[in-house]
């Protein structure tokens, strides 16, 4: 059912954990679902320096979470909100169709969490 | 590996299975042949209907082969609702019943049968009293699960039994669950009819049947030569049907020395896991399959637990919306008072003969290990926290 870049994901999840030092975070999901995604940045000028996550949920939703910190890291805000959920998928060598919606939401936690660092940044 | 998921199937204990191969490639006459070799396969059928009877405390004759739990389920129903309905249109069953049971009733709603389901307590039991006052003149059919699949809640069949003989309807069980690890007579319980499932019992895939009790008028679902009575048309699954006759005769031989060790294993699984923080009991303490214990985790997801539990060497299940096709958290717990947030952190385990006091000392150590690594990845710890 899952690739075998999902499991790997899945089971050494990468940068996981809520960064000591962060400026913004993305909390998407809902519980009542089963998936929640909490995604932590650090900002440093314009670029994402640091990035953690904490998330319960299926493999799907971990898997995600680990990839979109290899993904998101190092780039500017502007690159990382442009990372999408089939970038995530893709990355992943795919996820089966019923989890695209419900479990893949690291893109929208991302974008969230450069919502709220703007947001911060701009008072 | 580990296997602790003998509610989702069985292996074929090797007995059984030695009983079986002569049936595929020497004694594979057809039953309705009137050469030897079909009159062996009729004679082989034939012992697996008494050994299969026997367990039940039924006669030969009332019972009826089929491919399985799902058939059966959907021949007593669907069967009983064509033949009866023009006594009436009304069935009673339960809303933790197996997807076969409710998905059947929904069906059967859509053709203008009216059906009511039952509510169940926190422990999954029914009311006799909601029982007693949902049974109406023309009620024709009362369905009602033995043993729980999920949480292994037991009914108390006999007490149901006696108040649906007060009635006019058919009493049906699902007992695919219960065979072989409680005491199940069909007498006793005042049963019409019941159905079992050969896999679950250490027997093959692809067979079971449904006794029904003599008098009891049913439609069949698949017409054609007239096989078993006319009821179930088909060629017979004969090295199926040899096997699951077999596996029924040693599971229920070996149930009064099999069922108190798996208990006691179960229970040394249940007193140990739920000392793990926010983790609890799903189903009832006591009145419960021998083999089953349920559990909900909070703040982590089932699907993962299962996952990781697999990459240790231990097969398990869960009531997670996530492992289902539908995406739905089980009704089963959502029925039990549980909040989907919490249905979705459940683990089902289900014990067999083959486990040991070592492969519960092992998920004892593991178990406890793999909820504090996903707790430790959630980002809930003490609630839910909130949501816009």
């Amino acid at each position: 059912m899952y690739t075998q870049k999902v499991i790997d994901h899945f089971m050494n999840p990468r940068n996981k954990g809520k960064p000591r030092e962060y400026d913004a975070v993305g909390k998407v999901g809902n519980p009542i679902c089963g998936d929640v995604m909490y995604i932590y940045i650090k900002v440093n000028g314009n670029r994402i320096e640091n990035i953690g996550w904490e998330t319960m949920g299926c493999a799907a939703a971990i898997s995600t979470s680990s990839m979109i910190t290899e993904l998101a890291r190092g780039k500017t805000l502007e690159e990382a909100e442009k990372i999408t959920k089939k970038d995530i998928a893709d990355a992943l060598d795919g996820l089966p169709p019923i989890k695209m919606h419900c479990s893949n939401l690291a893109a929208d936690g991302l974008k969230k969490a450069i919502e709220n660092y703007r947001k911060k940044v701009e008072k | 590996m580990i296997y602790m998921d003998h509610s989702a199937t069985t292996p074929v204990d090797k007995r059984v299975l030695d009983f079986m191969l002569p049936y595929f490639g020497e004694k594979y006459g057809n039953a309705s042949s009137l050469h030897s070799l079909g009159q062996e396969a009729k004679k082989a059928i034939e012992e697996a209907r008494v050994k299969v009877a026997k367990v039940i405390h039924a006669d030969p004759s009332e019972i009826y082969f089929t491919s399985g739990g799902t058939e059966s389920n959907n021949f007593a129903i669907k069967g009983v609702s064509f033949a009866d309905k023009d006594k009436g249109k009304h069935i009673i069953t339960t809303k933790i019943e197996h997807d076969c049971v409710l998905n059947t009733c929904k069906w059967l709603e859509k053709r203008g049968f009216e059906v009511t389901y039952l509510d169940v307590d926190k422990h999954g039991l029914i009311d006799i009293g909601d029982l007693e006052s949902s049974l109406r003149e023309d009620t024709i059919l009362v369905s009602i699960t033995h043993a729980n699949n999920e949480i292994g809640t037991v009914q108390d069949m006999e007490e149901i039994g006696k108040t649906v003989k007060e009635s006019n309807a058919y009493l049906h069980t699902d007992a695919v669950q219960s065979v072989t690890k409680l005491p199940v007579d069909v007498k006793k319980m005042r049963l019409d009819m019941l159905s079992i499932s050969s896999h679950k019992i250490f027997g093959p895939k692809g067979v079971g049947c449904l006794h029904i009790r003599k008098g009891v008028k049913l439609d069949p679902l698949a017409h054609g030569g007239g096989h078993e009575g006319g009821l179930r048309s088909g060629t017979e699954n004969v090295s199926g049907i040899v096997g699951f006759g077999e596996a029924m005769k040693i599971g229920e031989e070996e149930r009064p020395k099999a069922m108190p060790r798996l208990q006691k294993l179960r229970d040394k699984i249940m007193d140990n896991v739920l000392k793990i923080d926010n983790t609890w009991l799903n189903g009832h303490p006591q009145k419960r399959l021998p083999i089953n214990a349920n559990f909900s985790f909070k703040f982590i997801e089932g699907e993962s637990l299962v996952l990781l539990l697999d990459a240790k060497g231990i097969e398990a299940s869960t009531g997670s919306a996530c492992s289902s096709k539908s995406l739905k958290p089980s009704h089963v717990l959502l029925a039990i008072g549980l909040k989907p947030e919490e249905a979705h952190g459940s683990l089902r385990l289900t014990l067999g003969k083959d486990n040991t006091e070592k492969d519960a000392d092992y998920l004892l150590e593991v178990l406890p290990e793999v909820v504090s690594e996903l707790r430790k990845m959630s980002p809930f710890k003490k609630d839910y926290g909130e949501f816009e």
